[in-house]
């Protein structure tokens, strides 16, 4: 047979590297004139230098950048204790709502007033019931702090959607391997605890990471009630130097921590995907 | 007394009898393999010997001991009698070894150590001991079906029951897995076969019960249903399946 090769490929190489090159030239062009144009088009806008002013500040924004950096601190914390938190009552949540003894019947029906109520309340309102209400009772240092009862009502508003995702993985697995499991003797809560649970936990991880990022933003909701975290430092700023750039500020640390957890989330699920096919 | 006795039983789901009043007598050591068309009840018999369904009627006796009474504790049956599925349904997330080792480890209260060189008696004598820290996905079909099987014996049933275990597997994979299945006839296990594999069933059953539409209509050794089968519909299934 004839061989068509020159540089060591194969005349089907040669053309896809070609239609590469090309493809790779429009998609620089078609980028660049988006661009210009932009960076053009934009600034010619009559209201653009007050919002340049207002929300683009460079002096207010490395002014307050540190600051808000460390208010983010007090993000980072509600949201370290409140994940773990969520991880287990979550599941402990899915797996009453799974409970197969009778006795166990009123853990049924609580895992389902749990999930219905917390997932249909709007997290803000949740936080405000509990984050005023609870203090309210008058309860003596530090249990009237709005740190805790803020972070319970993240914790369960949390759990319900958590819990609906463990069981939805619960359900993924094939209930083959709950027959073989069983063949062998195994009781249901061993089936569950060793064959079951560990493939739906990990089938599910991609989701739950989204759901660790929803919180990470979600954090902020607890401002209206007290704690001085990113955002409501941010408003602090903003009312003292009667400049919206801190905001931004704030949305920039937000998505220095969101855009690669969400990248990483996307990656795990696309690996699933390929591992599923 | 045989080993396993199935009196008139039943099976439905729904308003589909799927075993309409099933006989059968196992005695110990014998294999007996279950054919017929697919639909007929092989599988579902099957699952029902092992309690993973219950019946609607008849009585299911293991060692003269009635195991289908509404209400017994399923677990201790299951352990006597081992079972291997079409699909192997190994435990992905587990390696050959942990595999085979979890059930014992639970049910018996045994150490990992106490089971190791027991376990691993097991896999070296059906060809495995090389893979036995592999992850299913990383073994052949015929490989993990095998190590199905060893899972099975490492909780020492009395009774092994095999639902169409070669159904899933390349042609050339099918010969290693009915090796293991002579192995154990030898070693006198008590066994049910629900085949396909007519050859197979010819040479190594002691005997044979023909199924339709979840009915036994003919039993006998293999030379007579395979040679002299009395029934039309024994005949027809079987000038079909032989082609």
């Amino acid at each position: 047979m004839k061989n068509h090769k020159a540089a060591g490929l194969t005349r089907r190489e040669q053309y896809e590297q070609k239609q590469r090159r090309r493809s790779i030239l429009v998609a620089a062009l078609s980028t660049i004139f988006v661009v210009v144009a932009i960076v053009i088009f934009v600034p010619m806008t009559p209201g653009w230098e007050k919002v340049q002013k207002s929300f683009f500040n460079g002096v207010v924004l490395s002014k307050t950048f540190p600051k808000l950096l460390n208010a983010f601190t007090v993000n980072v914390m509600i949201f370290a204790w409140s994940a773990p938190a969520i991880a287990v009552l979550g599941l402990m949540i899915a797996l009453a709502r799974d409970a197969k003894s009778p006795a166990l019947f009123p853990l049924r029906i609580f895992g389902a007033a749990f999930t219905d109520i917390f997932r249909g309340v709007p997290v803000i309102l949740t936080v405000y019931l509990i984050g005023f209400g609870i203090p309210g009772l008058g309860l003596p240092r530090p249990w009237n702090s709005p740190f805790i009862w803020g972070s319970l009502a993240l914790i369960l508003t949390y759990s319900a959607y958590v819990a609906e995702i463990f069981r939805a993985g619960i359900d993924s697995v094939h209930p083959s391997q709950r027959s073989a499991a069983l063949s062998l003797g195994l009781s249901e809560r061993q089936v569950m605890r060793d064959v079951i649970l560990p493939q739906a936990i990990r089938n599910v991880v991609p989701s739950q990471m989204n759901m660790l990022i929803a919180l990470q933003k979600d954090v902020s909701l607890l401002s209206f009630i007290g704690p001085v975290e990113i955002f409501r430092q941010a408003g602090v700023y903003k009312s003292l130097f009667a400049n919206f750039t801190p905001y931004v500020g704030a949305a920039i640390i937000f998505l220095i921590v969101t855009i690669p957890a969400t990248r990483y989330a996307d990656y795990l699920m696309a690996r699933q995907m390929r591992e599923r096919r | 007394m045989s080993k396993l006795e199935l009196h008139n039983v039943v099976k439905r789901f729904g308003d589909n009898t799927v075993c309409d009043g099933i006989n059968l007598n196992v005695d110990q050591g014998q294999m007996v393999c279950l054919i017929g068309a697919s639909g007929a009840g092989k599988s579902t018999l099957l699952r029902c010997i092992n309690l993973l369904e219950p019946i609607e009627d008849g009585e299911i006796f293991l060692d003269g001991e009635d195991i289908s009474l509404p209400g017994l504790n399923p677990q201790s049956v299951r352990s006597k009698i081992g079972m291997v599925f079409q699909s192997f349904n190994l435990f992905p997330h587990m390696t050959a070894f942990e595999n085979a080792i979890l059930a014992p480890k639970r049910i018996k209260n045994l150490s990992k150590i106490q089971l190791t060189s027991e376990v691993e008696m097991l896999f070296e004598r059906f060809d495995l001991a090389e893979r036995m820290h592999n992850y299913p996905d990383q073994l052949s079909g015929g490989q993990q079906q095998r190590v199905a099987i060893v899972r099975a014996l490492a909780m020492k049933p009395e009774v092994m029951l095999f639902d169409e275990i070669t159904s899933a597997l390349d042609p050339q994979l099918v010969g290693e897995v009915l090796d293991v299945l002579l192995q154990l006839k030898d070693q006198g296990m008590t066994m049910v076969l629900a085949t396909h594999e007519m050859q197979f069933a010819r040479q190594a059953a002691d005997k044979i019960c023909f199924l339709k539409d979840g009915k036994v209509v003919e039993e006998g050794s293999p030379k007579q249903i395979f040679i002299h089968p009395k029934r039309v519909e024994t005949k027809a299934f079987l000038s079909r399946a032989l082609k």
